[in-house]
């Protein structure tokens, strides 16, 4: 594993380059541009303000609704789009697989690198709306990138994973958009983990997302932090990492063979 | 001297049925359902290597000679390690860049530039080191007007240098080369081999892959001949060239038969079963002559009806170089149905304007299925046959075989010379200018 590690190290400028890629090439040759990482943020937003937020009148905890949702969709926008991308990362690359060595883990890693881009795009719009909301700032907002942070090691865990199996079963490429559109209704993005009757709360720690959204919004809004559910979340993350990581590390002979 | 790679009773096995592309886990479930208990149907398993073992001297470079199939390529994705051997083992001391391709992960939407920072680093140079030789790279690479254009806009020969003046800067301890010699026109060629010296002479060592013989011959002190997966032949290049080439030549005639031929690829609906060589009249021809019309009769055999299938040949000489290459895709012929059975294509070559000596036909048919091309049959070096002298210029002088592969019809004008060079009386004159005026029909 070390000797693994250390690889990885050696080759961070394959990596630098093919997520320098990635960004790259993202929107070339679209109208919208990097626009397109507030688009689809956005508008769910909307859609979600009218139906849950003024319709159904789901409690936002006192956040304005449409900030309340569009806060836990830019993280929540970057893990779903992401981890597609980095699960079909190997096969999207087989060219490369086939044809040259380098430390394989450095194409799921640049894919969860690359989707930092729309993160941050989105980001600067959220800052927008929170001015708008008049949000005042505070000491715990600099704690959020720590949020950030553990959103791409979850997505890089799930991905590295996925991609691994992906070489062999085609399937996973079908079955990430349909995981991640179930996994937007078990994580508290609209409505709060109070929402939920108490006896269901706990099972909602099985999803670390779910520690990451609701952490995140609490950092932003000065809310007090669900240290258990985000305890529980790490412990996750950490976990999905090492299987993660092991499963790719054994696989990763035969990609060149198989994929 | 130090070995630089070391190869260790290496052995590859593949298993057929893990190669498919379209492998999917309902599958998997479905055939456990089905029957739980017996054991997966066992998958068919293929040798490509089998106990392969050397060991290379730095600065050596050594040939990799060998038919299609033969283990050559896995033998280089082994050296590579871009796939690993099933048994065995294989070391390599410093630096090994392989390029089994040129331009390996060039992206079309990025610029020249752009993907010479790319590509560099997925060939394994910092950042550093390309910064620093990113002048010399566009400079190789001759396309310096077009290097902040994205590369979709560039001919693939622009791609193809670029790539090249990439790999030239690289600077390994090792490099393995598969056949990028095979692409590219002569003054790239060139361009590629003077690279590959300029290793050579810095204490590479060079591992080189090629089809095309004279190539090998010219850059390599050593040749390996790789068959069914195991080294035939290990020693000076000239020597195992000529072995290897002795081994290919097939049985000659005015008609050869095919169908014992096992170094054949493609999927097999539709099988060349043998060659003819006809004059334009009809009539088996044993004899072909320099200059000669020559029909060139490929008789097959399909199992059931192709559709949009298209029949190629190419005309290459001993040493592998390719002459011509022919289709009937090239033609603009498209042939919507071929019945089952059997049946031929003629080519008639107007003039066979080939240099007396032996020449290879390689052979290959492919069809359209569900949308996608297909290889049906493809023989490399199928077929030999001889052409004979014959008075191509319409002079008695013999054309030595070492006068190239092919000639054209030519004429020396000698007016420009005036009449002062002439050494010899009047008699003598007209007779020069009779000989000046013969020319090839």
């Amino acid at each position: 594993m070390g000797e693994w590690l250390s690889e990885m190290w050696r080759a961070r400028e394959i990596l630098y380059f093919l997520a320098w890629r990635d960004v790259k090439v993202r929107y070339k040759q679209t109208a919208l541009g990097v626009a397109w990482a507030v688009v689809q943020p956005l508008l769910t937003m909307i859609i979600f303000a009218f139906f849950f937020g003024r319709l159904a009148r789901i409690p936002s905890e006192g956040i304005p609704y449409p900030l309340f949702s569009y806060s836990a969709l830019v993280l929540w926008t970057y893990f779903s789009a992401t981890l597609a991308q980095v699960g079909n990362s190997l096969v999207a690359n087989s060219d490369l697989l086939t044809k040259i060595y380098f430390p394989r883990v450095a194409l799921p890693a640049a894919a969860a690198l690359g989707g930092l881009l729309d993160l941050v795009v989105s980001s600067v719009f959220l800052i927008g709306m929170m001015i708008y909301y008049h949000v005042t700032p505070h000491w715990a907002m600099l704690l959020t990138p720590v949020f950030v942070g553990q959103t791409v090691l979850l997505v890089l865990a799930i991905g590295m994973l996925l991609a691994a199996i992906n070489v062999r079963y085609r399937d996973v490429k079908y079955t990430i958009p349909f995981l991640t559109q179930l996994g937007m209704f078990v994580t508290p993005i609209i409505y709060p983990v109070s929402f939920l009757p108490h006896r269901f709360q706990g099972w909602l720690a099985l999803n670390p997302m779910a520690g990451v959204v609701e952490g995140f919004r609490a950092c932003l809004f000065g809310r007090a932090i669900d240290w258990e559910l985000l305890g529980f979340s790490w412990i996750l993350t950490l976990l999905l990492l090492i299987i993660g990581a092991l499963h790719f590390r054994s696989t990763e002979r035969v990609f060149a063979d198989i994929v | 001297m130090t070995s630089s790679v070391i190869v260790e009773d290496v052995s590859k096995r593949y298993e057929i049925g893990a190669l498919h592309h379209e492998t999917s886990l309902r599958d998997e479930l479905v055939g456990l359902l089905r029957a739980p208990f017996r054991r997966r149907t066992p998958k068919e398993i293929i040798w490509a290597l089998r106990n392969v073992s050397f060991s290379v001297e730095e600065g050596e470079v050594v040939g990799i000679i060998g038919r299609n199939g033969a283990g050559k390529s896995t033998l280089l994705k082994i050296l590579s390690k871009i796939t690993y051997p099933t048994t065995g083992r294989v070391r390599a001391r410093g630096r090994v860049a392989s390029l089994l391709e040129v331009g390996t992960g060039f992206h079309s939407e990025l610029t020249g530039r752009e993907n010479i920072f790319l590509n560099g680093s997925i060939l394994g140079m910092k950042k550093r080191e390309v910064d620093a030789r990113l002048d010399a790279i566009v400079a190789f690479s001759g396309i310096e007007r077009f290097i902040d254009t994205p590369i979709k806009r560039y001919s693939s020969g622009m791609r193809l240098r670029l790539g090249f003046a990439v790999a030239a800067h690289l600077e390994p301890d090792v490099l393995i080369v598969d056949e990028v010699l095979a692409v590219g026109d002569a003054a790239f060629q060139k361009k590629c081999i003077s690279a590959m010296h300029d290793l050579q002479r810095g204490g590479r060592t060079v591992l080189f892959v090629s089809h095309n013989m004279s190539a090998v011959e010219n850059l390599c002190s050593r040749g390996i001949w790789v068959a069914d997966g195991s080294v035939q032949l290990d020693g000076p290049a000239n020597e195992v060239i000529e072995a290897y080439m002795s081994s290919v030549t097939p049985a000659e005639s005015a008609s050869s038969e095919l169908t014992m031929t096992d170094q054949r690829r493609g999927s097999g609906p539709l099988r060349f079963t043998h060659v003819e060589f006809r004059s334009t009249d009809g009539s088996l021809q044993p004899v072909t002559r320099s200059g000669n019309a020559v029909v060139i009769r490929l008789h097959y055999r399909t199992i059931e009806p192709i559709e949009y299938g298209h029949f190629g040949l190419s005309l290459s000489t001993e040493l592998g170089t390719v002459i011509t290459a022919t289709s009937t895709w090239y033609h603009c012929l498209d042939i919507p149905l071929i019945p089952p059975g059997e049946g031929h294509v003629d080519l008639e070559i107007y003039e066979l304007n080939l240099i007396p000596g032996r020449y290879y036909l390689s052979l290959k048919a492919d069809c359209l299925k569900a949308g996608e091309t297909h290889v049906c049959d493809s023989l490399e070096h199928a077929v030999y046959f001889d052409v004979e002298e014959a008075p191509i210029y319409g002079s008695s002088r013999r054309i030595l075989s070492g006068s190239g592969a092919v000639f054209f019809r030519q004429r020396w004008h000698l007016e420009g010379i005036g009449r002062a060079t002439a050494v010899e009386g009047n008699s003598a004159d007209a007779n020069n200018e009779a000989r000046a005026s013969r020319v090839a029909r």
